[in-house]
């Protein structure tokens, strides 16, 4: 397996537990896996970006035009970090409005869930059943059990499970839902 | 844990590990983008062990590495941690220490930030290292940089002088699949040799330790085992090669791999920068017509070839400024292996949304009450999460760490004899211990003229929450002395020293316009103002205040005062209505904004 994921949003929104989260599901399945992300001033409110690469790499970025697949937890990252994305690669982005891609209103559903915070699993579990990601549904359930914080873990699954069983037709066009 | 049990560990989680394997006793550190985990993860890993590794946050870098020497002299194992600024304010005692030499093993670990993604500059600590004489290693990836603290420790003893390893945010902000091992237990005592021609050498003595010294980085440059590796080409690229270091060989190796050239061209890997392995010196200078290196930032491996035919950021072939990325070198060896260019889309890090300072920080609302209480004033700032106080328009200068008092003594002076504008700095409360303390001496003494506020919001919040001095909380979380900032401004002989909390700004501006007047006074001199407040990212702030409900009724007129002047992430403008409203998920519920608003249309409702 060799599998790039960019994974973009704002300082604050959970960039880095989803970075985790697929890091650790890599562990499980045995695959080397390597994720490069950015700490200090950009956490605060700014736009962020973490890597994930599966797979025999020795280098934790992503060039232009390299990723199978982006997870956008903010719509306004488009214009900024949709150039990671491989021409045809997968991209979920948290969105009410119609357009290109994987639109989903993540943020939504977390908040009808209870925890608004939490739709960045949102947009996992609707990657991991539309984007061919390495990982499946039990092996991400699994770590998302494991390092969620206590109060936080059943609506962690909750919304997790959400974005997985969201409908999506990809046909030509793109589709929205 | 069990021996070789595989972890995904950030590179400073690696580093923490690598330590804490290797029979390190002491680690001292002080916050820093990209270091601070590292510190924090010998602490977790020490009390997973069960093992003894004395951990401290010390107030500054300098400070962590002296006491980091001194645990040296006594046969024990120690390090020090660092981003690479850090190592300018420790760079004092680090010069010394490579000619007097170490006995325990002791490692400077200094992380490079590249780009720059959080730091003033982007310096190369391998500089320091060469400008020392002690050598560095330049780990590629996580699990690389864990496997050398071993091989670091046995050099620091085997030669008795300091080891650096340089990281950069692209090792130490990865996390990878990590294997980890036993901590060997080294059962050492602490014994400590008098030897003052050596520990205390005075200028007598210092020729011939920087002779020792000499012969000691003639010896490691001589040693095989720290030559550069290579994977060999097939001899289809006669004369040429490929040189890298760091982060940036492993950017270029998985470009070489997928342009089919790996196995093709010559490529060596330096993981030692400095010195620089004597003989492989002579092979590139000897046997290579077309040399290409590519290290981050500078040219330090560069500078130790001499031939003429090396290209890199001296020929100007690699750019002169910023992270080489993946793209950024990409482009560099297609032109030198003759490949076709890539179409590459933009994929920066430059636009997107800015940061700002979180709902309910009392650094907004402390920036808008001196923003407002003195519009034409001079604001010197400094380093931490209140350098966002730029975004409203209450931060003029940023240097380096304490540097807004010294800078605000300087703005007075150039301004004495006349009628100076009013100068308010700003200093948060862990840059305070770290290095404002002997600028705010130095202001009193010479009689500079101007407000001081130390933004204390009780931790060190931009690098993720740790204890400063004035908590009473050590690195591993047990009972520490207690050093309370307005004792200290006390003691430093300040004449007015008072406390507000940010949240209350008719009481903040009104002292502020007293220290106004004390600075103008014939008596006068530095006034500070100690503004409390806690971190909003802390769990017990955030519990022992009040939320209230905040709403935005139909008086709003859209006239934005409340976005450009205070910028809280939780006022949002509706552009449809011309209305702002408030982002309940984001919102504080502080209540600060409330007399922001010039209509009177943002309204405090209830206790939530």
């Amino acid at each position: 397996v060799r599998q790039q994921i960019v994974i973009s949003g704002l300082g604050g929104q959970g960039v880095l537990f989803l970075t985790r989260v697929l890091a650790e599901a890599a562990l499980r399945k045995g695959l080397d896996v390597l994720t490069s992300e950015i700490h200090g001033m950009a956490m605060r409110g700014g736009s962020v970006v973490s890597q994930v690469k599966v797979g025999d790499f020795l280098s934790p970025l992503i060039a232009a035009g390299g990723a199978d697949a982006g997870l956008f937890l903010e719509e306004r990252n488009l214009a900024v970090h949709n150039g990671y994305l491989k021409p045809g690669g997968f991209l979920a982005v948290d969105s009410r409005g119609p357009g290109e891609h994987l639109r989903l209103d993540a943020s939504g559903i977390a908040g009808r869930l209870g925890s608004p915070v939490a739709a960045n699993l949102v947009i996992l579990g609707c990657a991991v059943r539309h984007g061919g990601l390495f990982c499946g549904r039990e092996a991400a359930e699994g770590v998302i059990g494991r390092i969620s914080r206590d109060p936080f873990r059943k609506t962690n699954l909750a919304a997790f499970q959400a974005g997985y069983s969201h409908e999506w037709n990809s046909g030509p066009g793109g589709g929205a839902s | 844990m069990m021996v070789n049990e595989k972890r995904i560990l950030m590179g400073n989680e690696a580093l923490g590990r690598g330590l804490v394997e290797n029979g390190c006793s002491l680690v001292a550190s002080y916050p820093g983008t990209p270091a601070s985990e590292i510190l924090e993860s010998v602490v977790r890993f020490a009390g997973e062990e069960g093992i003894e590794v004395y951990t401290e946050w010390s107030v500054n870098e300098k400070v962590a590495l002296e006491v980091a020497l001194a645990h040296s002299y006594t046969g024990l194992r120690s390090a020090a941690a660092m981003k690479q600024v850090g190592l300018n304010v420790a760079s004092d005692p680090l010069l010394r220490s490579a000619y007097l030499g170490v006995v325990g093993g002791l490692l400077v670990i200094a992380a490079d930030d590249p780009g720059p993604h959080s730091s003033q500059t982007e310096q190369d600590s391998r500089f320091y290292a060469l400008f020392a004489g002690i050598p560095v290693f330049d780990p590629i990836t996580p699990r690389e940089a864990r496997e050398m603290v071993a091989g670091a420790f046995e050099l620091s003893e085997r030669y008795e002088i300091p080891v650096v390893i340089r990281p950069t945010t692209r090792v130490c902000h990865a996390r990878q699949n990590v294997p980890c091992a036993a901590p060997q237990v080294l059962n050492r005592k602490a014994d400590f040799r008098k030897d003052p021609a050596r520990w205390a050498a005075t200028p007598l003595f210092i020729a011939e330790l920087r002779r020792r010294l000499n012969i000691k980085i003639e010896g490691i440059s001589g040693e095989e085992r720290y030559a550069p590796t290579l994977i060999p080409g097939d001899g289809t690229r006669l004369g040429e090669c490929l040189i890298a270091s760091g982060a940036a060989y492993a950017h270029t190796h998985d470009l070489v791999a997928e342009m089919g050239l790996l196995g093709r061209i010559d490529f060596f890997r330096v993981g030692m920068p400095f010195p620089l392995n004597r003989d492989f010196i002579n092979r590139i200078n000897s046997l290579y017509d077309r040399v290409l290196v590519i290290e981050e930032t500078y040219p330090v491996i560069e500078m130790q070839l001499s031939s003429p035919s090396i290209l890199g950021r001296r020929s100007k072939t690699i750019p002169g400024q910023g992270e080489l990325t993946p793209d950024a070198i990409g482009e560099v060896l297609e032109k030198f292996l003759d490949q076709p260019e890539k179409r590459r889309a933009p994929a920066g890090r430059e636009q997107g949304v800015r940061p700002t300072m979180c709902a309910g920080c009392s650094h907004r609302a402390a920036f808008y009450a001196i923003k407002q209480t003195f519009p034409g004033g001079i604001y010197p700032s400094d380093i931490g999460c209140y350098t966002l106080g730029m975004t409203l328009g209450a931060v003029d200068t940023v240097h380096c760490m304490g540097s807004a008092i010294g800078q605000a003594a300087g703005f007075y002076r150039a301004y004495a004899g006349g009628d100076f504008p009013a100068i308010v700095a700003t200093i948060g409360d862990s840059t305070f211990f770290h290095s404002g303390i002997p600028a705010l001496v130095n202001a009193v003494y010479n009689r500079a003229r101007f407000i001081l506020i130390i933004l204390d919001n009780s931790t060190t919040a931009m690098t993720g929450g740790q204890p400063t001095p004035q908590s009473g909380m050590t690195a591993s979380g047990e009972t520490g002395g207690r050093v309370l900032i307005t004792d200290l401004v006390e003691a430093c002989g300040v004449g007015f020293n008072r406390e507000v909390d940010p949240y209350e700004v008719e009481d903040f501006s009104r002292l502020l316009l007293e220290a106004d007047r004390y600075t103008r006074s014939p008596e006068g001199g530095v006034a500070v103002i100690t503004a409390r407040h806690g971190c909003m990212l802390e769990k017990e702030t955030v519990r022992s205040q009040p939320a209230f409900r905040i709403r935005v009724d139909e008086n709003c007129s859209g006239c934005r005062v409340c976005l450009d002047r205070f910028e809280c992430p939780a006022l949002v403008m509706v552009e449809e209505t011309g209305r702002v409203v408030i982002d309940e998920v984001r919102c504080a519920g502080c209540g600060v904004c409330v007399g922001v608003c010039p209509q009177g249309a943002i309204l405090r409702e209830s206790e939530g």
